[in-house]
């Protein structure tokens, strides 16, 4: 028996590959969500487009929730690791030009070198942090 | 149009995030823990993501140009540099740290309550600002 949330993953991704999808082939932009959502903050490439973009990404899942319930986040409570890990996340996928949608989805796709290998690096430091952090020293 | 196909793709990314179980913190952290209670869905998430974005790609190359017009984004070159490496290690710490990646961060954003605003707005910065780490890890002159 596979376990449902094995299906509703692959049913999730499938949405999330079809959004990706139509956004480049209708539109032709990479759907990646912190070169969206950086090109607005930092002024860099601000556009009403990626604005949308934005309203949309956070309207279907508040809607969902309001007809469906809403999933459980698990979020921590703790401040000090929100601020640190938010700003880690924010400074690294600017960096590196992309999170999990832009190169690990979009990039792995298209059998992009630099898509892979930036996949493969932050999977590869989240697994380490993971045991680190949980394992070793028991902080998360 | 362009605004209606980001309206309908941002949605239809939001609802995949959330039905996928993305925007639950602990399934995240618990697929990056390989050394504990290992959760492979986030594998399945991935998968089924990349299907229909390998079909995708074959129609763009081949047509070179979207519907709309735009031509399709390049490939970039295989070049791999010190940003794409250190900024994915920063990412890939800051995603274990709390289990949210930027998607299911904004995603989060209208049921995740002052918490998941406060990862956002530190993630805000961090996109602002990340062009000043490298000055900063240069150190500045005492």
């Amino acid at each position: 028996m596979i376990p449902m949330d094995w299906i509703l993953g692959l049913i999730g991704g499938l949405m999330i590959g079809s959004a990706a999808a139509i956004y480049l082939l209708v539109s032709g932009r990479i759907m990646g969500a912190s070169g969206i959502l950086g090109g607005l903050v930092d002024l860099s490439s601000p556009s009403l487009e990626k604005a949308v973009f934005v309203a949309g990404l956070v309207a279907a899942p508040l809607a969902y929730g309001m007809i469906w319930g809403f999933p459980q986040t698990n979020l921590t409570a703790d401040t000090s690791l929100l601020i640190i890990a938010g700003l880690f996340v924010g400074i690294g996928t600017r960096m590196a030009n992309g999170c999990t949608s832009g190169h690990g989805v979009c990039g792995i796709s298209r059998f992009s070198v630099r898509g892979i290998t930036a996949t493969v690096t932050f999977l590869f430091f989240g697994a380490l942090a993971m045991y680190v952090l949980r394992h070793v020293l028991g902080v998360i | 149009m362009r605004l209606v196909i980001a309206l309908i793709s941002g949605a239809l990314f939001g609802l995949g995030l959330t039905v996928s179980g993305m925007t639950n913190t602990a399934k995240v952290q618990g697929w990056l823990d390989f050394f504990g209670a290992w959760d492979p869905t986030l594998a399945f998430v991935l998968g089924g993501a990349i299907l229909p974005m390998l079909v995708a790609w074959r129609i763009a190359e081949r047509r070179k140009v979207a519907v709309l017009g735009s031509p399709i984004p390049a490939k970039p070159d295989p070049v791999l540099d010190r940003n794409l490496i250190v900024g994915s290690a920063f990412f890939g710490v800051g995603w274990a740290l709390v289990g949210l990646c930027p998607g299911p961060a904004i995603a989060v954003l209208g049921y995740g309550g002052g918490n998941a605003l406060l990862f956002f707005f530190a993630m805000l910065i961090g996109m602002a600002g990340y062009r000043w780490v490298p000055l900063m890890l240069r150190g500045a002159p005492a």
